[in-house]
């Protein structure tokens, strides 16, 4: 089926499709679209889901909470501060091994407040215990969302996922997109069974005890088996996807990175720029640039990054957050510590951009491929955290 | 429902119901806490499943400490601020189940806060559960102070008292401020059900209330004094004493609005003086001492207002 949608309405509409029990939601740009869709869709009696109409975000996530322990399927949507109040939630969720689905629409955190792309929500709760999966377009957020409850619901996973999508840029940008029939979509996603839930009348249950020192780290140990489990389940949900859709999914997408001796590594709408670039690039100047685009965050995919990194001699990681850490952002860190482990050889450096809504243009990627050629070339790094696209001194500013 | 127009029997209640809040769990001797969990989930008909909710709190860590649960229904705790939010997830998904026909079994659900997580960090989420007219009991077991972390003053701590954030010193006579009236203010809610009780004699406004609470259709809270021994100063077989005094004191009216209508369920005889239910607790001792007998008045005052109000409100 071909339509043109924005990503809010896109992933609304596969809400619709999958129908879950229960969505409690709070209002907040940019994601708001998505909540305002379903309620209508409800109005109008294409969906019975059970919306609830919370006084907050961490009232929504704590109703997802009790909603999936209940043995409902739930889910959220949320942007940004949306996503910082309901923090605590977050990881209450994951340690509660409730498989919840939260759409988020990813905005600036504030402040100063913003309501503009970049991933300062997300990559503040990437280490609450939720899987998180990005998108790059509409197509994409959508596709995500179809697979969200076959990985979370997983017996050998049972983890919240975050499906996100850039704020603006994704959410409300209209575009051509491939939505999957209704049946193939309810047929992928199947019923909720779950084992144990707070309603099964036999066998009581009780939910989110106090663990002392005795008990905690098991706990915590039994969430990072099930992030490692999710990692090939995440791949079967999407060569299952590929039989109902034809599109291709993994960890991340190669983009001409196969002869590549340059690579760029994003996460999120701004790949498709950066294909611009390289298309563009390679046409004029024959150098061979690549680009790696995660869409799986968490679980990270460390080796198979590495792996797909192996030739390139120098490679530049594109945050779009900031991590205050002095060694670079969130992106930065890990993909260089999988580098470091895999005992590679290229130079790496990190950038800083498109913060609070900031556009990266064809301009800024072709520079960065610019530089990466100077430093393999000369193995002198400057600045190895550095930003890219912002307002010079005494320049727009006065 | 037929249960409800039983005349109460004091017998039948403490022998007869089942209890499902069961021994094991670590509350303190002499906590009221403890008892008002136990009189409420004995007022669930037998027939009758439930999930039963709980905000962080002195309740909380001492009766789901990991692996053991003092309930014998499901349970769950999720944090200190969102014990209505939570109960709110799971009543709406109850629906949703029964209208999938993928439940058939009659469940109903209470939350339990303690005053911390009901009239201060939880008042939000409370305040939009019962708004949204989820079916439900928020259960407040007030104990007057944040007692789990080691009595901090909160919005329900009675004006004047000794607590570990507004101590009596040389200069400072403890809390300045007066108690948040969190019952009116649920009642304003409009909900269906709103009461006020402890524990008195034969238990019998407990249970009648409780009852009537889980079984009114609709949102339903009850605020019920609940003395912490640690917190207020108080000999652990005397926890029924101080209820009585605090009722005879008028300092906690026994009343339930219904439907917006308000009712006094229990007038004592004679008004007693509020030093009755003071002079007992170690967190008003400086009230005591010479010099302060203005502090007295002024509490004595107080209570008359309040009282007359509540009387007004109920056409007395």
């Amino acid at each position: 089926m071909r339509e043109r949608l924005s990503g809010n309405e896109a992933v609304a509409y596969a809400i619709k499709q999958i129908n879950p029990d229960v969505m409690p939601a709070f209002p907040i740009t940019p994601s708001t679209e998505i909540p305002q869709y379903v309620s209508t869709y409800i109005a109008n009696g294409e969906m019975d889901t059970e919306f609830i109409h919370v006084e907050s975000e961490h009232s929504s996530m704590s109703a997802a909470i009790g909603a999936s322990a209940a043995g409902a399927r739930a889910l959220t949507a949320t942007s940004s501060c949306g996503l910082a109040l309901m923090w605590e939630e977050l990881y209450v969720a994951a340690s509660d091994r409730l498989p919840i689905v939260l759409a988020l629409v990813n905005r600036a955190l504030s402040g100063p407040i913003n309501i503009n792309a970049d991933h300062s929500d997300s990559m503040g709760a990437r280490d609450s215990g939720w899987i998180q999966i990005y998108a790059e377009s509409n197509q994409e957020a959508y596709d995500n969302f179809v697979q969200a409850y076959k990985i979370a619901e997983n017996p050998g996973v049972m983890l919240p996922v975050m499906i996100c999508q850039d704020g603006f840029i994704t959410s409300h940008g209209v575009e051509n997109i491939e939505l999957i029939e209704d049946e193939l979509v309810k047929g992928f996603v199947g019923e909720y069974d779950p084992v144990h839930y707070l309603l099964n009348a036999k066998e009581p249950m009780a939910v989110g005890p106090y663990a002392v020192s005795n008990y905690y780290m098991e706990s915590k140990r039994g969430q990072r088996e099930a992030m490692l489990n999710a990692k090939h389940v995440i791949l079967d949900t999407a060569a299952e996807f590929e039989k109902i859709s034809g599109r291709k999914y993994g960890f991340f997408e190669e983009y001409r990175l196969n002869d590549a001796d340059y690579a760029i590594v994003i996460i999120g709408s701004a790949a498709g720029t950066a294909k611009a670039a390289i298309e563009q690039i390679r046409k004029t100047t024959h150098e061979k640039v690549g680009l790696l685009k995660i869409r799986v965050f968490r679980p990270f995919p460390e080796e198979e990054i590495a792996e797909a990194l192996s030739n390139v001699k120098a490679v530049a990681i594109l945050d779009r957050s900031e991590m205050f850490s002095g060694t670079g952002g969130p992106l930065g860190a890990e993909v260089t510590a999988a580098l470091y482990r895999a005992k590679s050889e290229a130079e790496v450096v990190n950038y800083i951009y498109g913060l609070g809504g900031r556009d990266i243009t064809i301009q800024d990627f072709t520079e960065i491929y610019d530089e990466l050629k100077r430093i393999a070339d000369t193995h002198e790094i400057r600045d190895n955290y550095r930003y890219i696209g912002l307002r010079e001194r005494g320049r727009d500013n006065g | 429902m037929d249960n409800m127009n039983k005349p109460y029997n004091f017998k039948d209640h403490m022998i007869n119901r089942k209890d499902r809040f069961v021994p094991g769990h670590r509350m303190c001797a002499g906590c009221g806490g403890a008892v008002a969990v136990r009189s409420v989930l004995r007022s669930l008909h037998d027939e009758d499943k439930a999930v039963i909710g709980n905000a962080t709190s002195c309740l909380e860590v001492s009766s789901y400490m990991y692996p053991y649960s003092a309930y014998e229904d499901s349970y769950i705790h999720n944090a200190f601020e969102n014990a209505g939010a939570t109960m709110s997830g799971v009543e709406t998904a109850y629906r949703v189940l029964q209208k999938k026909e993928k439940i058939d079994e009659h469940y109903k659900f209470i939350t339990f806060g303690g005053d911390g997580g009901t009239y201060d960090i939880g008042f939000q989420s409370l305040s939009g559960a019962m708004e949204r007219g989820h079916d439900f009991v928020y259960v407040c077991y007030d104990n007057g102070a944040y007692m789990n972390t080691g009595t901090q003053r909160s919005s329900a701590t009675p004006r004047y008292a000794d607590t570990t954030t507004t101590p009596a010193g040389k200069v400072k006579n403890g809390k300045i401020q007066v108690r948040k009236d969190l019952s009116a203010i649920m009642a304003e809610h409009h909900i269906p059900y709103v009461a006020q009780t402890t524990f008195l004699g034969n238990f019998k406004d407990i249970y009648t209330k409780a009852e009537r609470a889980i079984y009114t259709p609709g949102p339903a809270f009850l605020n019920i004094l609940s003395p912490c021994p640690r917190g207020w100063g108080y000999e652990t077989s005397d926890m029924m004493e101080i209820c009585r005094l605090a009722v005879e004191t008028c300092y906690w009216p026994m009343y339930e609005v219904v439907d917006g209508t308000w009712t006094l369920t229990y007038k004592p005889k004679k008004k007693l003086p509020i030093e009755d239910f003071l002079r007992p607790q170690r967190r008003f001792r400086h009230l005591f001492k010479p010099g302060n007998e203005e502090l007295l008045e002024q509490f004595q005052k107080e209570i008359d207002k309040n009282w007359n109000d509540i009387l007004i409100k109920c056409n007395i």
